[in-house]
C-alpha cells in the first residue's frame, strides 16, 4: 500500500497545469511542423505563426492561448493507494485554483450555465474523471480544453443499420460544419460504441493519444486513415482559409454497445492540443 | 507583403482592402466579446451613450489572460466571431468599421459589411502569446465587473491579420 497526501496532488496539478498551458506536447509540435512543410501562401503563414507562438510562450512565460481552458483531469487511481485527507476532488480543484492564480490564467468558468453565469474566478470546479486501476500509482492527465473547439463537437445515436457509412458521414459532417471555428488544423477524437455518455468520454480520451498513433485494431486504424484523408480533402485548411491540413490526425476509441445502438461522439481539439501526464 | 493600416478606419482605407490581403494594424481597437456585446446593445436600446464612439472603430473579439508582472497584457488571441453575429449588424449600422476575430460570419453580417463598407479581419486563433507582443498599451474603459470580458482599449503595433471579408463581398472562407 502507498499513501498519497493532499499536498502532493495540489502541487502536481498546479505545476503540470501551468506547464500544460505554456508548452505543447512534443508530438503535437512535430506534427504542426510537418503540416507547415506541406502548406503554401497564407496557410503556411498561419502555421508559421502557430509554430512561432510556441517559442514566444516559452520565452515570455505566458499561455499559448488566452483560452486556458475548462480544466479536464483524468485520474487513474491505483487500488493500492490510500488517501486520508478527505475528498480528493478538493485537492485537484485546489491545484487548479493555484495554477490560475500563479500562472496568470484566464478565469473562464461560470457557476451556473443558464441563469446567473457568475465567473467562479479560479476555473473550478474542474471536470474530473476518476478510474480505478490496479497498482500503487495515481496517474494524472491534465487537459486545458478550450471552448472554441469543444463547441464544435457533437454526439449522435445512430441506428446500427447506418453502420460504417453512418459513422463516417457523421464525423465528416461534424468537421465540415465546424469549418474554421475550432482553430484548425484540429485533432478529431471519435468515440464509437458504449452508450451516450461513454462515447463522449472515449472521444475525449482519443484526443490524448500521441498524434497519428493508429488504433491497435487494424480495422479501426484503417478507418482513421480514411477519415483523415477525407477530412483533409475538404480543404478547410488552417483557420478555415483553405489548404491541405484541416486535421493533423483522427483517433478513434471504441467499446462494445447495445444491440440496438451505435453511439458516435466527435470531440474536436484545436491545434493548441495541450495536455500533460504525470504519475505520483 | 503586408499592408500597413491605422485605426480608426475610413471608407478610403476600407476600400483598399481585399479578402486575402495580409494587413498590419496600428492604433487603437476595443475589446468586446459575448457579455460586453449584450451590454452594449442594452445601452443602445435604452439610448444611453456607449463607453466609446463606434464611428470608424474596430472591435477585437478577445478575452485576454491577466497581464503577468512586467507585461501590459497576457495571452490575447481572437475568439470565435460567429457568437457575436446577432449583435454585429446593429453595431455596423451605428458606424463600427471593423472586427477582428476568427472563423466564419453569418450571411447577415457579411451583407452588413458590404452595406456599411466595413471589414472583417481574421487573426490566427490559438497564438495569443505571439499576438500579445503586438499590443503595447491597455486601458480598461467599461464593464470592469466582466473581468476578462470587460471592454478594453488596446494600442496595437503591427498587429498581423488577414482580410477575411471585404466590403465588396469577397470572403476568404469561400474561395
Amino acid at each position: 500500500m502507498k499513501k498519497i497526501k493532499r499536498q502532493q496532488i495540489v502541487e502536481t496539478v498546479k505545476n503540470f497545469y501551468m506547464d500544460a498551458v505554456i508548452s505543447l506536447p512534443e508530438d503535437v509540435y512535430e506534427s504542426l511542423t510537418n503540416a507547415y512543410q506541406q502548406e503554401e501562401g497564407l496557410s503556411k503563414e498561419i502555421l508559421s505563426q502557430i509554430i512561432e507562438n510556441q517559442r514566444v510562450a516559452l520565452e515570455d512565460k505566458i499561455p499559448l492561448c488566452q483560452d486556458t481552458g475548462l480544466p479536464v483531469i483524468f485520474v487513474y487511481w491505483g487500488t493500492k493507494v490510500i488517501y486520508e485527507d478527505g475528498d480528493p476532488r478538493e485537492a485537484f480543484n485546489e491545484g487548479i485554483s493555484l495554477a490560475v492564480e500563479r500562472g496568470y490564467l484566464r478565469a473562464s468558468v461560470v457557476d451556473d450555465p443558464i441563469f446567473e453565469r457568475n465567473n467562479t474566478k479560479n476555473n473550478t470546479p474542474c471536470i474530473i474523471h476518476f478510474e480505478l486501476v490496479d497498482g500503487e500509482q495515481v496517474k494524472i492527465i491534465v487537459v486545458p480544453k478550450g471552448a472554441g473547439s469543444e463547441n464544435m463537437s457533437a454526439l449522435k445515436m445512430l441506428k446500427p443499420s447506418e453502420g460504417l457509412d453512418g459513422v463516417k458521414n457523421f464525423v465528416i459532417e461534424t468537421v465540415k460544419n465546424a469549418g474554421g471555428n475550432p482553430c484548425p488544423p484540429v485533432i478529431v477524437g471519435v468515440g464509437v460504441g458504449g452508450n451516450f455518455e461513454l462515447s463522449a468520454i472515449l472521444a475525449k480520451k482519443a484526443l490524448l493519444r500521441k498524434v497519428g498513433q493508429p488504433n491497435k485494431n487494424s480495422l479501426y486504424a484503417q478507418l482513421e486513415r480514411e477519415l483523415l484523408e477525407e477530412i483533409n480533402s475538404l480543404e478547410i485548411g488552417p483557420m478555415g482559409i483553405g489548404g491541405r491540413t484541416t486535421a493533423l490526425a483522427v483517433h478513434i476509441e471504441y467499446f462494445p454497445c447495445h444491440i440496438a445502438s451505435l453511439p458516435v461522439a466527435v470531440n474536436i481539439q484545436c491545434h493548441s492540443a495541450r495536455h500533460k501526464e504525470v504519475e505520483i | 507583403m503586408s499592408k500597413l493600416i491605422e485605426t480608426p478606419l475610413t471608407d478610403e482605407v476600407v476600400e483598399t482592402l481585399k479578402a486575402g490581403d495580409k494587413v498590419l494594424i496600428n492604433g487603437y481597437v476595443y475589446t468586446a466579446r459575448d457579455a460586453a456585446h449584450r451590454l452594449l446593445v442594452e445601452l443602445i436600446v435604452e439610448q444611453i451613450p456607449l463607453p466609446f464612439d463606434l464611428k470608424g472603430q474596430v472591435i477585437y473579439y478577445v478575452g485576454p489572460t491577466p497581464a503577468p508582472p512586467g507585461k501590459v497584457i497576457g495571452s490575447a488571441g481572437p475568439t470565435t466571431s460567429s457568437r457575436m453575429d446577432s449583435y454585429t449588424p446593429l453595431l455596423l449600422f451605428l458606424g463600427l468599421k471593423g472586427m477582428i476575430g476568427k472563423g466564419q460570419c453569418s450571411v447577415e453580417v457579411k451583407k452588413s459589411i458590404e452595406k456599411y463598407k466595413a471589414v472583417y479581419f481574421l487573426a490566427t486563433g490559438g497564438v495569443g502569446a505571439l499576438l500579445s507582443r503586438h499590443i503595447v498599451a491597455v486601458e480598461e474603459i467599461a464593464f470592469p465587473h466582466l473581468g476578462t470580458e470587460s471592454i478594453k482599449k488596446l494600442l496595437l503595433k503591427d498587429f498581423p491579420v488577414i482580410v477575411a471579408i471585404d466590403c465588396y463581398g469577397g470572403d476568404v472562407f469561400s474561395r
